[in-house]
């Protein structure tokens, strides 16, 4: 199915917003300014926009310790995001979750995760909550579960799994494989010949495998699968290969990398550089057209940075907001 | 003695463990570091530096990297353990001990009592806990409340770097399970640590780490540290502190906390973890049962309030203990009559 010029536009903006959004991260977090833990999603943005493009706010998402991408494609601010990552009373999570705990299930944001394999279960359930609902007009609200290459090692996500194919319920597995868990490979870490979709197929699932670096073969991809889920028929999952273009996290030495290979990975494996090809290209888009995006992104990243910095600190007394039982 | 760091204390310890024993084994996520990569094994060598070239020296048998998997992990020390040897798991962070609970504490903690005796099951269990790093609710939490609830497990929190030498050895050479818990805002601390490659220090034994003889004051790990800050800054005034660094929370060390409370009647128990069934609880009540008649003042606890640990800075130093929420604790309890 040919995209809209508006639906292409619009796609290409989440990516670059992720991109530059991330980018703009990797140079602030060496300013000190922002604290605890941030896993960059650098590299990926095909995957959560291809996958998110296609959901409602009914739809749900989990995601995982590296969020970012997948809660701005689902819709989350990008400047209550950014005031959450600075640790702001006026972001997202009132600066109590921070760059790992990230929701706003308004949006169909369940939440980032810093417990790996945590999510998967999660979406089981909310993927049961839709089931309870019934259909709607274009058939079942899913659930989806992102979860790495890592993540697909917990029994959680086993157990996940096989719950949803025993309850047909309508949950979509996504697995990103970026190769890496922490400084572990694949090839050491999944034991099924580093195939994970596979495992989802034991269960009886119905998997697709897609280049994740690729937006459109993402794309295509989750149309199918969601077509085949939305219509009843249970569970399915989809393995996605695609590259993390920093370091596990923000201060990562990267040394089990190989020579050249980052360089390699942005240089042949950039899904917004692919994309820019494919559509001006085929001639969809001019690059007059993604230009423009590129600087409307510039802009909102910069506004949302210093949106961030000049956002209320929270104090001593917030400690104890929302709190339910107290001593 | 050398001077090293915390962290180095963890390394060496199982390194020499390993080359006195080598039942001793080592297992978790990244202790490797950098399997099935361009980089190879060792390119990272354990995220905390404390399993750096332990491959290298003893091989894929005996340090094993493991996918992401608590469960496994512990359960797999728990089928070491009944098999003769001594894993050393690493859970990385504290905080996955939740993924792993059904292994530590229906499993591990139970054998050798449920199996009437039958068994022993010598495995520790190490992992980095506390707060301090704006890591958040999933990566900063101190879990010896919960761990120290459980009968069948030994519960140690070392302080100083040659007090993790010599619990770490003691640890790694007990016939029981022990839970080995390594505060990260440690790791990077340096102190004198004993050359001997037998240098233990028994369970059950705390640290006067100040004698003071006005008021008791007992902590263990980071926050020891501010106790002592405080301690030093009443002498100032002439107010004497006894400062008890407990090292292990099971077993507990009974005579040393009454011993001291005896005397002073006064105590505050400063901890991380949250207020409720812990650390400050127990030995509260400790002190009322068996020091009633000395006491002096009602004892108090200095601890986080009953939340989950918050991201931002200023809401994370506010959540936590601190020198001026210590030192007003200790004040309020001398100032009683
Ligand atoms: C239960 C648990 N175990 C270990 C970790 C530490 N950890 C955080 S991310 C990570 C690797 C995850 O790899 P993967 O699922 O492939 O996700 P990626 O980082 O590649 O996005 C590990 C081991 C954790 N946060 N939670
Ligand atoms: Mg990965």
């Amino acid at each position: 199915m040919q995209l809209s010029r508006e639906a292409l536009l619009a796609a290409y903006r989440q990516m670059k917003i992720i991109r530059e959004f991330e980018e703009r991260l990797h140079v602030e977090i060496q300013t000190g300014e922002i604290a605890g833990f941030t896993h960059l999603y650098c590299g990926q943005e095909a995957v959560a926009v291809g996958v998110c493009e296609h959901l409602s706010p009914a739809d749900k998402i989990v995601s995982t310790h590296r969020g970012h991408g997948h809660c701005l494609a689902k819709g989350c601010d990008v400047n209550d995001m950014m005031k959450e990552i600075w640790g702001s009373r006026e972001g997202l999570c009132k600066g109590k979750g921070g760059s790992m705990h990230i929701a706003d299930v308004t949006k169909g944001m369940l939440g980032a995760n810093g417990i790996v394999g945590a999510g998967a279960p999660i979406a089981v359930g909310a993927a049961l909550a839709s089931r309870v609902d019934g259909p709607g007009p274009d058939g079942l609200r899913v659930a989806i579960a992102f979860s790495g290459d890592g993540a697909c090692n917990q029994g959680t996500t086993f157990e996940a799994m096989n719950l949803a194919a025993v309850t047909k319920a309508p949950c979509i597995f996504v697995f990103e494989n970026n190769h890496y868990s922490e400084h572990t490979g694949v090839s050491y870490a999944v034991g099924t010949n580093q195939d994970i979709a596979s495992r989802a197929e034991a269960f009886g699932m119905k998997a697709w495998r897609a280049d994740g670096t690729d937006f459109f073969a993402v794309h295509t991809a989750m149309r199918e699968v969601l077509d085949y889920v939305r219509a009843g028929n249970g569970p399915a999952a989809v393995e996605f290969d695609t590259e993390r273009f920093f370091g596990h996290f923000e201060g990562d030495p990267q040394r089990y990398r190989g020579p050249g290979e980052l360089d390699r990975i942005r240089a042949t494996r950039d899904c917004l550089t692919k994309f820019r090809a494919s559509v001006t290209g085929a001639g969809l888009l001019a690059d007059a057209d993604l230009d423009a995006v590129d600087a409307d992104v510039m802009g909102a990243i910069e506004g949302a940075v210093a949106a961030a910095r000049a956002a209320d600190r929270p104090t001593a007394e917030d400690v104890l907001a929302d709190v339910y039982i107290a001593y | 003695m050398s001077n090293m760091m915390y962290r180095a204390a963890v390394l060496s310890t199982i390194m020499e463990e390993m080359e006195r024993d080598p039942n001793v084994v080592v297992l978790g996520e990244d202790v490797v570091g950098g399997m099935g990569t361009e980089g190879g094994p060792e390119a990272i060598g354990g995220i905390w530096s404390t399993s750096t070239g332990l491959y290298d020296r003893f091989g894929a048998n005996r340090v094993i990297d493991t996918p992401i998997s608590e469960s496994a992990i512990v359960g797999a020390a728990a089928g070491l353990a009944l098999s003769g040897k001594r894993p050393i798991a690493e859970l990385m962070f504290a905080d996955f001990i939740g993924v792993s609970l059904d292994q530590i504490w229906n499993q591990i903690a139970k054998f050798r009592y449920m199996f009437g005796g039958k068994t022993r099951c010598p495995a520790v269990i190490r992992m980095a806990y506390g707060a301090g790093y704006n890591a958040a609710a999933q990566h900063s939490q101190s879990v010896h409340q919960i761990l120290t609830g459980m009968p069948g497990l030994k519960v140690v929190m070392p302080t100083t770097p040659a007090d993790v030498k010599g619990l770490l050895r003691t640890a790694i050479r007990d016939d029981d399970p022990v839970i080995f818990l390594e505060h990260k805002a440690l790791y990077a601390t340096t102190g004198e640590v004993p050359d001997d490659r037998d240098f233990m220090i028994p369970f059950g034994h705390a640290r006067l780490s100040r004698a003071g003889g006005d008021v008791t004051i007992i902590s263990s790990g980071l926050l020891l540290g501010m106790c002592e800050a405080v301690a030093d800054k009443l002498a100032g005034e002439g107010i004497g502190c006894d400062v008890i660094d407990l090292r292990t929370t099971s077993p507990l060390d009974e005579e040393t906390i009454l011993d001291s409370v005896e005397v002073t009647g006064r105590v505050v128990v400063v901890d991380e973890a949250p207020p409720r069934c812990g650390l400050g609880a127990d030995l509260c009540a400790l002190v009322a049962e068996k020091a009633f008649s000395s006491l002096k003042a009602p004892p108090l606890q200095v601890t986080p309030p009953h939340t989950p640990i918050p991201f931002a800075r200023e809401l994370e130093s506010a959540y936590l203990p601190s020198v001026d929420k210590i030192e007003a604790a200790v004040r309020r309890v001398l100032a009683w009559r």
